[in-house]
């Protein structure tokens, strides 16, 4: 599962060409919730700077990948593996002196790579399991067991019925109901 | 003593993996007066979810909202992640009446509505706030003055700021001042409001597990003999992976990781089997020798 950082292709040093450059990116990140300040950014490297996960990456930057996003790079960022290695610890958002939400622009962007189908395993399987139990993980029958001789009460309850209704019309969510299909296509 | 009385929202990865910080709190909380009640319905927080739709992250924190709205109860929460998501959401629905029709709209066919009616906190804003630092002094039997601890926050207690509102992200007192309470030293250490690295574990262990090393390396060096964790992530982040830590590294750190509660009860008079300190990966003998010395 694991992937040692410094295996993960990183497409941010190859030659850009100017064919590549999707001059509408920009607005369509402004749209959506949490990408609104992204031309705020002065490109200070404040970002980068204080990111634990850039400190220990060889390609990691925040700063890079909001400067890409911005450029209209829209393949390479969405498709960097190294887009999902933020942690969300928000210490950019926080530092940030333009104000502009690092965090949140990164969300956004995994956002719109989960649209093109560009999702790490794992978090579709957390998807699949909320859609199963209300629980993001599968808790283990022995967890379950143990909770009465413990002391605990038993689980609440999760209601897969009503939040699949929640969740219709939800776009992501062809990505997790069609998974049977796809895997079985391969 | 304060009587309060909330939902408790275990969230996924409290049952999931972490029962020893469940047990510790219940007890802990039952001692100084809150009252819980059980969740009646439950889905994830919906944090999990946001980094591949942040609609549906909306959508799952919303769900909870609704249903302890109908419950007329507040939310206490032991995970930092379900506080801030609950909290975050629950702002940004009060402030934009646009995106909560939107939401409201998603939750409408299972019978639910967001309000607005509700608040939602972690457990250490209802300790600070409801309890009383005062009170639980007065509670303390036991006063841990022999152990030197140190104390990791963790990032979504504290950030983002505009949306958590709790204490100072760059230099908390709220959890150090709950850790002197039991009567136990708390130390400053470098770093101490860095990431645990716990949400980039499967994306690279490498990257992940080099920041909980630090962070342990930082705490062996002001030689606390334990670090105070409040968030089932950061837990399993250092206790579960120090051993694999110690390994890769080959260095010995030997720091026990216990929840917060398990140390207050401590000081509250319970037993660490009452604590469920035999949950723990990373060894306590040589913590609980000091303790039963220093309470002899
Ligand atoms: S800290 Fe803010 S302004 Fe500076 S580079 Fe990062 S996003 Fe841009
Ligand atoms: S939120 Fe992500 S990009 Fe920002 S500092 Fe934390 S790990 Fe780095």
């Amino acid at each position: 599962m694991a992937e040692n950082a410094s295996t993960i292709k990183d497409t941010t040093k190859d030659p850009i060409k100017a064919s590549e450059l999707d001059p509408k990116f920009k607005y369509k990140i402004m749209k959506m919730h949490g990408g609104e300040k992204l031309l705020k950014c002065f490109q200070c490297g404040t970002c980068t700077s204080d990111c634990p996960v850039a400190r220990y990456s060889d390609s990691y930057r925040p700063r890079t990948l909001l400067h890409m996003a911005r450029l209209g790079l829209k393949d390479r960022v969405l498709k960097s593996d190294t887009l999902w290695l933020c942690a969300a610890c928000f210490t950019c958002t926080d530092r940030c002196p333009q104000g502009v939400e690092v965090a949140s622009v990164i969300r956004v962007l995994r956002n719109l790579a989960a649209e093109e189908g560009i999702v790490p395993q794992v978090f579709k399987d957390q998807c699949a399991s909320v859609l199963e139990s209300g629980y993001a993980y599968k808790i283990p029958d022995l967890r379950l067991r143990k909770r009465e001789p413990l002391g605990l009460p038993p689980l609440p309850k999760g209601d897969p019925e009503s939040i699949k209704k929640s969740l219709k019309g939800v776009s992501f969510m062809k990505h997790v109901e069609n998974k049977g299909e796809s895997d079985a296509k391969q | 003593m304060p009587n309060s009385k909330y939902l408790i929202f275990l969230g996924c990865a409290i049952p999931y993996r972490v029962s020893a910080y469940e047990l510790s709190a219940r007890k802990v909380l039952s001692k100084l007066g809150v009252e819980l009640v059980e969740m009646p319905e439950f889905n994830c927080c919906g944090l999990p979810l946001d980094p591949v739709s942040h609609e549906t992250m909306l959508i799952l924190a919303a769900r909870n909202i609704a249903l302890a709205e109908q419950q007329g109860l507040n939310i206490l929460t032991l995970c930092p992640g379900c506080a801030g998501t609950l909290k975050k959401v629950n702002k940004i629905l009060k402030e934009d009446k646009a995106l909560k029709e939107q939401i409201n709209g998603h939750l409408k066919e299972s019978g639910l509505e967001v309000k607005g009616t509700i608040e939602a906190k972690h457990l250490l804003q209802v300790l600070k706030d409801d309890v009383g630092v005062d009170n639980i002094k007065k509670a303390v039997v036991k006063p841990l003055t022999m152990l030197k601890v140190a104390e990791h926050n963790g990032c979504h207690i504290l950030r983002p700021k505009e949306y958590i509102g709790f204490d100072d992200p760059e230099d908390p007192q709220t959890l150090k001042t709950l850790v002197e309470a039991t009567g136990a030293t708390c130390l400053d250490y470098m770093d101490e409001t860095e990431c645990c690295g716990a949400p980039s574990v499967g994306v690279s262990d490498k990257v992940a597990l080099q920041l909980a090393r630090d962070k342990l390396s930082h705490v062996k060096q002001v030689d606390a003999q334990a670090l105070i964790t409040i968030c089932p992530f950061c837990h399993i982040m250092y206790d579960t992976n120090e051993l694999r830590i110690e390994k890769m590294f080959q260095e010995a750190y030997g720091i026990p990781i216990l929840h917060y509660p398990q140390l207050l009860g401590l000081a509250l008079g319970m037993t660490p089997e009452e604590l469920a300190f035999n949950e723990l990966r990373v060894s306590t003998k040589k913590l609980l020798e000091q303790f039963n010395e220093g309470a002899k």
